[in-house]
């Protein structure tokens, strides 16, 4: 739990694979062993104020701005309930159809300073979301346990020494983050591999966004994961000793992490050793999982009926509310974007490109500029390159651009109007200040290079490299791509690619 | 976090018989991070019992008619809109603290564990 402040360098390429299956090499064989896996997710839900107190529930915001005598445990403060906090919840486990249940509250007793109550409120043996199971695109199905509601904690910062726990002269403590609301999902060990395993969570993310639960911002903590792994002799029927790994705040290190999780494991038996139950953390640099040093009765956190919380029990009325309130989730929209593709005549790249692509867009909820776009006519393989890659970059932003000006811009880039090169620059531009696209290009000074003057440029940069131009006689095709690079620098993007080609063509004939 | 429901308190002993040793005494001590003499460790051992002893009576009763009660107060749903109020002055919280340092409470240094 603490450690997790740490964030990753992720950014949001990182979604961009997550449809495709992993990036785990080899096809993860690990001999004779089978991987078991159940994995953690904490997810910090979209409030505006944290679960028991009205402080705002910010990211980045200055250190121990938003703290008060709730959050921070003065004595006498009373916590009461965010009901936005428990809808959230509610529409989570609808989303992974769990059974809402009446709940309650218990207090996790421990000492350590990111809770300034010496305790985490959470819900125990009563959670308010029980069973259910999430469908992955490959279509397995992984089993919920429960998903219930919890508290954050404050964030540890270990200073001096080394800046790990282990050599720190002393830590600094933000309890911004202390109290934000939680749900944890917990799913049951029904994960046989690490491509498994981030499917999973990529899946999940993808519905925790849909449900407007969660911004799915891994890099920034809003989604961290914590993985149960055990070995076993494939066939065996009995579970092996599992470890718990920590600190998994990327799909990568998730992968990376079970990886070298099960590879040690497995060193362990095949060695005619014992696993040793333990949690772990992983170490990105180190790629490494390393036991964390825990004393024994860490473990006994003396949970106790929370006596300030009343019982929770959301009404039938409010649990059909949640539920038709719910937009479709994103393997619908997946097959939706699909469905519509297919109707208009395929895609311009290759199939498993398309599939990866039509799981960004949805995950980011970018599908319906996607839909407005090849509505309207244009062509799906460049509606959804766009989308994917260019809009996706714009992070937030992305899902505020207006359909019919990501269309628009489409429309100039299909008519030639405006160079892939220069369509991706109005696109930046008005992912960060909006506005029409072909006004931002006429700004730009954007503007179709004729045949002529293209000639022009393409008959130059030819003289200026003959060797290359020789090979390409000869039948080098792959130089087009050179030739086109040159006049592209010569034209700063003015160019059209496919134009330069034909360009090239001609002198050749 | 696991979601384990392991009772740790049951394994030490902490249920069942009200006969409670001076070693569960000093567990729960050591939980509590209070540091006790062998005296008062025997004293309040005693006096722990007693308590323990005295909780114990409830089980000696037929509770499979009584429904659970999770709480003392009748009230279920008492819940607040997601309505920001304002928090804390920053400089008034971290006067309040031993120690601080660039707008943090400033903490000695965790030796034991990483939770
Ligand atoms: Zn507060």
């Amino acid at each position: 739990m603490t450690g997790d402040g740490a964030g990753d360098q992720v950014s949001g390429g990182e979604s961009q694979v997550s449809g495709a299956g992993d990036q785990v090499s080899g096809g993860e064989s690990y001999g004779d062993f089978e991987p078991v896996i159940g994995l953690e997710v904490h997810c910090e839900l979209r409030t505006r104020t944290k679960l028991f107190c009205g402080c705002p529930n910010s990211f980045g915001d200055a250190p121990n701005t938003n703290v008060c005598p709730v959050c921070l445990g003065l004595p006498g403060s009373l916590p009461v309930l965010n009901a936005k906090a428990v809808e959230l919840a509610m529409r989570i486990g609808t989303a992974l159809h769990c059974d809402i249940r009446p709940s309650s509250f218990h207090r996790k007793n421990y000492f350590y300073p990111d809770m300034p109550k010496d305790y985490q409120v959470s819900q125990y043996d009563e959670p308010i979301n029980v069973g259910g199971w999430l469908e992955l695109p490959d279509g397995s199905r992984v089993g919920i346990v429960r998903a219930h509601i919890e508290e954050d904690t404050g964030k540890t910062t270990h200073a001096g020494g080394t800046g790990r726990i282990h050599g720190s002269s002393y830590s600094l403590v933000d309890y911004n983050r202390a109290g934000v609301p939680l749900v944890e999902i917990v799913s049951e060990p029904d994960i046989r591999s690490a491509a498994q395993a981030r499917l999973y969570a990529a899946e999940l993310r993808a519905i925790l966004v849909a449900t407007g639960a969660s911004d799915g911002r891994m890099e920034e903590g809003s989604m961290r994961v914590d993985a149960n792994v055990s070995v076993r002799r494939r066939g065996a029927s009995e579970l092996g000793t599992r470890c718990e790994v920590k600190n998994l705040n990327s799909l990568r290190s998730l992968t990376r992490a079970i990886d070298y999780e099960v590879r040690r494991q497995v060193g362990i038996i095949e060695k005619g050793g014992a696993v040793a139950q333990e949690t772990r953390h992983f170490d990105e640099a180190q790629g490494a999982t390393v036991a964390m040093r825990s004393k024994e009765e860490a473990f006994d956190y003396r949970y106790f009926p929370e006596p300030d919380l009343v019982p929770l029990a959301p009404d039938a009325a409010w649990q059909s509310e949640v539920a038709a309130s719910l937009g479709p989730m994103p393997a619908e929209r997946r097959s939706r974007v699909s469905e519509l593709i297919g109707a208009r005549g395929g895609t311009a790249g290759d199939g498993a490109t398309s599939a990866s692509q039509i799981a960004t867009v949805v995950e980011l909820g970018l599908d319906g500029l996607v839909e407005a776009a090849v509505t309207s006519g244009v062509d799906p393989g460049l509606a959804l390159a766009r989308a994917a890659n260019e809009a996706a970059a714009g992070g937030d932003a992305a899902r505020g651009l207006d359909p019919a000006g990501f269309t628009a811009l489409l429309k100039l880039e299909a008519a030639r109007k405006l160079s892939a090169t220069q369509a991706k620059a109005v696109l930046a531009e008005m992912l960060l200040h909006g506005g029409d696209p072909a006004t931002i290009a006429r700004a730009k000074g954007f503007e179709v290079m004729d045949e002529g003057e293209l000639a022009t440029v393409v008959r130059q940069v030819v003289d200026e490299s003959p060797g290359e131009w020789h090979r390409y006689l000869e039948g080098e095709e792959k130089l087009a791509q050179f030739f086109v690079g040159k006049v592209m620098k010569a034209t700063r993007g003015r160019a059209d690619g496919k134009a330069v080609i034909a360009a090239l063509d001609r002198l050749r004939s | 976090m696991s979601a384990g429901l392991d009772q740790p308190a049951e394994r030490a002993g902490l249920t069942g018989s009200a006969a409670l040793t001076s070693e569960v005494a000093a567990y729960v001590a050591r939980l509590a991070r209070i540091e006790l003499s062998a005296g008062e460790l025997d004293r309040f051992a005693k006096q722990l019992g007693a308590v323990l002893e005295h909780a114990s009576q409830v089980n000696a009763l037929d509770t499979g008619d009584v429904e659970p009660t999770a709480h003392p107060l009748p009230l279920r749903n008492v819940l607040r809109k997601d309505e920001p109020r304002p928090s804390l002055e920053r400089d008034a919280v971290l006067a309040e603290a031993p120690a601080s340092e660039d707008g943090c409470f400033k903490v000695p240094r965790i030796l034991a564990e990483e939770r």
